[in-house]
């Protein structure tokens, strides 16, 4: 099942990136045939398989509630940020 | 020998004998990139003075007498995606250009404790994502074997700048490969610990279950001193593993008697340059002349499935991480022609669109590709099932081994834009992914030349075995001149080219 027009234009929408009309058909070119290389482990019998997320056996790790870690400073939290103000990041107007 | 073709330990010992002080060692290094990094170009931000007065700091601690350890006074650099605290951490990206982070990365804090000298960040594939270093959004790094030919990557700054004489040792990450390729392709030690041997809090992440932080050195000693001052729990990683961590110079002793190593046959095979498998099988002899018991073992489906894996189970896991680059907190934010406005998602869009290259772009959209619904089923699920029998094949073959080796890399370093293709480039790592999918360390030693160009062997241990990687990667390179040869840093194949146009003419 390749990717068509539409599922692209869907895809861009997901992943939140701006493409031009160009850069699109390059890319399903691409995807496409990045998609039919990774297919081919289909071939491989998985059944009865457990699948591995992560590869050490560590559950949820938790710390008490307490002196942990230092905060970053409200400057420090801000000092990278494009725009913000009165202790706030700030985006373009949304209502 | 100049001070910057010496190891770390080396100049630990000259710093000892008090034959040269740790201000001389910071000036010679920057001296060096002063003179050959308009060539080389492996660095992002060169921080000098910070350097200086960080050497003098040291300096002034010696000539106390205070008890200082071996890294100490040895000026060392960063591949730019490991936060570093009032210094730009670009992960050679648009997207992060003028980022300064407000905090460091423990494994950076961990060698400044060690009284490290930082001489500043260097170059990378964006986002880790290449095996080039030719997708910085800045310049691509040259490899100083031959300045037409690539590097490798994405830790391709840090490779070129240990192997030129611009920094001593580096940092750099791997997830697919990212150090020992690099290492392999510019004739160095890089070393891939154990997933979660190595604290990664502050490392700009890519693929967090694959991603480890490691070394690249001129030695081998070099590298067990470097993995000594950043190994260990890191209570502000959850993936860290709390263990005791070894001395692991303690492993250096020359030593592989019946040693078993066995040799990954699926690895040998036809897609390796027949230049590079000569120079591989010399480096068996070697071992087996050394006492090690040398045979053949086979990995059927890491071999041979790990890169499509990879390219499922990265691209998935880097389309999330990245989705934190919005616009809003910190990095690029795209703005709109004079008297126009964007909503808010338009903003978002044109910032992803304008702040990432189309590597990037192209990851984040297949990974969004194989977790949206419908397709989780047939890619990423079956991608982590695949995974299983992928780490089912390195412990059946533990059994039989205590390492593996296979050349690091299928070919030697090519041409700077010779690899257009993607699907080419990504091959550069077939075997080298495997082991980031298996969370196994490993490690990739200079193992011989071809034409001049450096060739690397890779070693492959079980999960916190880095001691039996050191072992033999010591007792091989104490037993051949490899890692003793330095780098011209000059552009062979135009040269070579125009010699032969001579000739025809």
């Amino acid at each position: 099942m390749a990717l068509s027009r539409k599922d692209m234009e869907e895809l861009a929408v997901l992943a939140q990136i701006a493409f031009d009309e160009e850069e699109l058909t390059d890319l399903q070119v691409q995807l496409n045939n990045l998609l039919q290389y990774v297919e081919t482990i289909n071939e491989i019998d998985t059944e009865n398989v457990e699948p591995t997320f992560y590869l050490l056996p560590l559950q949820n790790v938790w710390r008490q509630d307490e002196d942990g870690h230092q905060p970053l400073a409200p400057e420090e939290v801000f000092q990278n940020a494009p725009e913000h103000e009165r202790g706030f990041f700030k985006v373009p107007r949304i209502l | 020998m100049d001070i910057f073709d010496l190891t770390a330990h080396e100049l630990s010992d000259l710093l000892k004998k008090r034959e040269i002080t740790d201000l001389d060692i910071t000036s010679a290094i920057l001296k060096r990139i002063q003179q050959i990094d308009g060539d080389v170009r492996a660095y992002v931000t060169i921080t000098e003075e910070n350097a200086l007065n960080a050497a003098r700091n040291v300096h002034e601690r010696r000539s106390k007498g205070d008890d200082l350890p071996p890294l100490a006074g040895i000026p060392m650099a960063l591949k730019d995606n490991f936060c570093t605290k009032g210094v730009r951490t670009t992960c050679s990206s648009r997207m992060l250009e003028n980022f300064i982070p407000p905090y460091s990365a423990t494994v950076v804090d961990k060698l400044l404790e060690n009284s490290a000298v930082l001489l500043g960040k260097l170059n990378m594939d964006e986002f880790a994502m290449g095996s080039s270093t030719e997708s910085s959004y800045f310049f691509p790094t040259r490899n100083p074997w031959d300045l037409d030919r690539v590097p490798g990557g994405s830790s391709g700054g840090s490779a070129a700048a240990v192997a030129a004489g611009e920094a001593v040792f580096a940092l750099g990450s791997d997830t697919g490969g990212s150090i020992r390729q690099p290492a392999a392709f510019c004739g160095i030690v890089g070393m891939k610990p154990t997933y979660g041997l190595v604290s990664r809090n502050g490392v700009v992440a890519f693929a967090s279950s694959m991603d480890q932080v490691g070394p690249l050195t001129k030695d081998v000693r070099d590298c067990a001193l470097v993995l000594n001052a950043i190994a260990g729990y890191d209570p502000l990683d959850s993936t860290s593993v709390n263990r005791n961590v070894p001395d692991y110079t303690a492993f250096l002793t020359g030593e592989i008697k019946g040693k078993r190593i066995g040799v990954v046959r699926e690895m040998i095979d036809d897609g390796l340059d027949s230049r590079v498998a000569e120079v591989f099988n010399n480096a068996v002899s070697k071992l087996e002349e050394l006492g090690a018991v040398v045979d053949e073992c086979s990995l059927p489906v890491a071999a041979t499935a790990s890169v499509p894996v990879y390219h499922i189970i990265a691209p998935a896991e880097a389309s999330s991480n990245l989705a934190r680059f919005d616009g809003v907190r910190y990095g690029f934010r795209a703005v709109p022609e004079k008297g126009k406005k964007y909503t808010l998602e338009e903003m978002y869009m044109k910032t992803r669109s304008e702040g990432f290259g189309p590597e990037v772009k192209r990851r984040i959209m297949m990974g969004t590709y194989v977790l949206s619904s419908g397709c989780y089923e047939k890619y990423y699920l079956k991608a982590a099932k695949v995974r299983t029998l992928i780490k089912k094949d390195f412990e059946q073959a533990y059994e039989r081994f205590d390492v593996l080796i296979t050349p690091t890399t299928p070919d030697l370093p090519f041409l700077l834009g010779e690899k257009v293709n993607p699907l080419d480039s990504y091959n550069s790592d077939k075997y080298t992914v495997p082991v980031n999918i298996a969370g196994l360390p490993a490690i990739s030693i200079p193992c011989g030349f071809v034409e001049g160009l450096p060739v690397g062997m890779q070693i492959i241990a079980p999960a916190f075995r880095e001691d039996s990687l050191f072992q033999v990667a010591y007792a091989f390179e104490q037993n051949t001149p490899y890692h003793r040869e330095r780098p011209p840093i000059k552009r062979r194949a135009s040269e070579e080219k125009a010699k032969g146009s001579d000739i025809n003419d």
